[in-house]
């Protein structure tokens, strides 16, 4: 990292007013969000792996370096661990790092400083030290990506005390989300589901969602919750539509933030439904769909017809591209596990 | 830089890996006399009044330490891990540095804390079980000590680069153990630093052992301060228990750092005295006539000896030091006398910055949870009275 005391390049931008709507992929609304950022708010700094001249392996930063500098968006070598311990160094100095794992099971190098001190500085500290730091994730398959591309790692950051969690699953969110993490003083897991990278909607930037800890309900439905997050949002809202043949009327959370959970929300949808799926890409046992299902039943079981079910991804490493349709949770399958239910 | 301990990119003076270790840097002798210029690398030996100050600090810090593990051994303390015998490394870190400069400490360097002004209540706070840490670091520039080796360095770097980039000149500096340097982050830290330029001081305490493994079987090289030249940085192998020549080295790594040089890897080569910690058993795994031999290289012993030699150290000086260090022993006792109660609830006061709903439900359960219990107490006090 080169230092340029009089020579940034902050004169070249101008304060983010707002802009005419106009179609935007959840990537490039994932960029404009850290560019606004960054014109916001000196202290935001960017750095990661191919994050520079490239703009990142799916963009997300593509201009960042020409229009900051190397001051503030820069290669870091390429050393997972290394990039969230000097992030940490940079915040406790008071800069707002945000920064990029290149993909979900490349962020397992940095898995101690994130679990060590990412999640626990605050506490260990009495409060005294911070730590608004942004970890950028993408994750998840159906990119029909080799080995190692595809991880849902959510549940092993969404256990960890400390660590907020969240993941957007359309552009408008993801532009939201991001400024809302990069503005936290507590640091943020960001995970971003690379296979809607490249989803589209019209957005008038900037734009503002619900805030990030919160559940939305995306569909209204009366027979059945299904409580999905990043790249299932989309399958459940399909599945709700496929089910309407049916005459099954469901209602469709999009959980956003993962930790914390939204329980008021859900709860509240579920005692309406009195049924409902958790629906993950990652495996079953153990993953964040069991939480899903252990803390809705506790809060709600009197309200409940059946037994919270989890459709998720099978309890085997991520498959090969030409084997992923079969492990990924499709509409069929959700329907014919709601089919399992006894209904009266 | 034509010195086999000084270590440097250039090509003529590059380490060959089948060289036996060279001999570390000194400036003064296990006799306590001062070497011949022509043997000190280019190092000048620092002024009388300087090392005093080196000395009364490093004989404050080991009262301190011998108190420390004197308590442990009373059970008063969870744990301890002393730096018996690394004064001279860990006094030379804290000189060296300005008080808007940062420390990077670990778990072993309790007295650098010591020395750089944190009281002593606030860095028993965590070993007497009080609480994870418990001392200010943005008034001390000292981050948390830590335990998960080297991970520190990464943070040590971070901070060194912030302060590049934001045109400041503060410099890091993070101490790490021999072991720590076979960590894949110390690794990290050293390259990031490297590429980065960073102003940052890698400061090795090779006390050669690792709990009980020695450094043998922690890599194949010569010397930790050789493997700088890897990473594009310079390495100094220096005689731990020397503190004029620590300090010499570490001042001038910190304003090389300081002036936009870059990052410096620094070995001091020293023993652990002591135990690993109070839970260790070295009888295991080394001979007590090691430690007899390193106790004859004692690095206050062997400064005492310089200084009564120059005239430096007079009885007058040594009384006075002798009476501050006591006073701080007595200070260390009498902070154990006052408990700490620290509330239960404050359990979950800082684990975010953003308020949750579920923590606050857990906060006011285990609230209920203690009032039911006193309440119970008092019932059973009350009915026995
Ligand atoms: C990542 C990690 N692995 C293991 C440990 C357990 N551990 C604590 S101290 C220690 C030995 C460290 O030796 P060294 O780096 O030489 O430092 P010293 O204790 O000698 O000062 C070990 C293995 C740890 N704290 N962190
Ligand atoms: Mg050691």
């Amino acid at each position: 990292m080169t230092s340029h005391s009089s020579t940034t390049h902050e004169s070249s931008t101008t304060a983010p007013a707002t802009r005419p709507a106009a179609p935007m992929t959840m990537a490039a609304a994932l960029n404009a969000a850290i560019r606004d950022a960054m014109v916001d708010d000196s202290s935001v700094v960017l750095f990661g792996e191919d994050v520079g001249p490239l703009g990142g392996v799916f963009r997300v930063t593509d201009g960042l370096y020409a229009e900051f500098g190397e001051t503030r968006v820069s290669d870091s070598p390429l050393a997972e661990s290394g990039i969230i311990g000097t992030a940490i160094g940079m915040a406790i100095y008071g800069l707002r790092p945000v920064v990029e794992m290149q993909f979900d099971a490349f962020s397992y190098p940095a898995f101690e400083q994130i679990v060590s001190h990412v999640a626990k500085m605050r506490n260990r500290t009495r409060g005294k030290i911070q730590l608004p730091i942004v970890i950028r994730i993408p994750y998840a398959g159906d990119i029909g990506g080799v080995e190692h591309h595809s991880d849902s790692s959510e549940a092993y950051w969404a256990s960890t005390p400390g660590l907020t969690v969240v993941t957007p699953s359309n552009p408008a969110d993801a532009y939201s989300m991001l400024r809302e993490a990069i503005a936290s003083d507590d640091p943020v897991i960001f995970m971003e589901p690379k296979s809607r990278y490249w989803s589209k909607a019209e957005l008038a930037l900037p734009v503002r969602t619900a805030p990030m800890s919160t559940a939305v309900v995306v569909r209204e439905g009366t027979d059945v919750t299904l409580i999905a997050y990043g790249p299932t949002v989309k399958t459940a809202l399909a599945t709700a539509e496929l089910a309407t043949e049916e005459g099954l009327s469901i209602e469709v959370i999009d959980l956003r933030s993962l930790s914390p959970f939204d329980d008021a929300t859900v709860s509240a949808s579920v005692r309406k439904t009195s049924r409902a799926a958790v629906i993950h890409e990652a495996a079953q046992f153990g993953g964040y769909g069991a939480e899903v299902a252990a803390r809705l039943t506790e809060r709600n079981f009197y309200y409940l017809s059946a037994p919270i079910l989890r459709i998720t991804g099978f309890d085997i490493p991520y498959p090969s591209p030409k084997l992923e349709e079969y492990f990924l949770p499709t509409p069929d399958r959700i329907l014919a596990a709601l089919g399992t239910w006894e209904w009266s | 830089m034509p010195h086999d301990y000084v270590m440097s990119l250039n090509v003529e003076s590059a380490p060959v890996l089948t060289q036996a270790a060279p001999t570390p840097l000194r400036l003064i002798d296990d006799a306590g006399r001062a070497v011949d210029p022509s043997e000190a690398g280019g190092f000048a030996l620092p002024a009388p009044d300087i090392l005093l100050g080196l000395y009364r600090r490093m004989v404050v810090a080991r009262r301190f330490d011998v108190q420390v593990t004197a308590l442990t051994r009373q059970g008063r303390l969870a744990t301890y891990p002393s730096a018996l015998g690394q004064e001279a490394c860990e006094i030379a870190a804290v000189a060296s540095l300005r008080t808007d400069d940062w420390l990077f400490p670990t778990y072993r360097d309790s007295i650098a804390l010591l020395t750089r002004g944190v009281p002593p209540e606030d860095i028993l706070a965590s070993f007497r079980g009080e609480w994870h840490s418990g001392y200010d670091y943005y008034q001390h520039k000292i981050a948390p000590q830590a335990t998960p080796l080297a991970t520190q360095a990464l943070h040590a770097v971070g901070l060194a680069t912030a302060s590049k980039l934001k045109g400041d000149h503060t410099v890091a500096l993070t101490l790490l153990g021999d072991g720590a340097t076979s960590e894949g982050d110390a690794h990290e830290a050293f390259n990031f630093a490297a590429v980065w330029q960073a102003p940052v001081v890698f400061l090795v305490q090779n006390n050669q052992f690792a709990i009980s493994v020695p450094l043998d079987k922690q890599m194949a090289c010569r010397t930790i301060a050789d493997k700088a030249i890897g990473y594009g940085m310079p390495g100094y192998f220096v005689d731990g228990n020397d503190v004029a020549a620590m300090y010499a080295v570490v001042s001038a790594a910190v304003d090389t750092a300081r002036n936009g040089g870059g990052p410096s890897l620094i070995e001091g080569l020293t023993y652990r005295m002591e135990a690993h910690t109070n839970s260790d058993d070295p009888t295991r795994y080394r001979d007590s006539s090691d430690v007899e031999v390193w106790r004859g290289r004692d690095p206050i012993e062997r400064l005492e000896k310089y200084l009564v030699s120059v005239g430096v150290l007079t009885d007058g000086e040594r009384a006075g030091i002798t009476r501050e260090a006591e006073e701080l022993a007595a200070a260390t006792r009498e902070c154990m006398t006052k408990t700490a109660v620290i509330d239960p609830l404050e359990l979950f006061e800082h684990v975010y910055a953003t308020p949750r709903t579920a923590l606050a439900e857990q906060r006011d359960f285990l609230a209920n949870e203690i009032a039911e219990h006193e309440a119970a107490a008092a019932k059973t006090t009350g009915e026995t009275a």
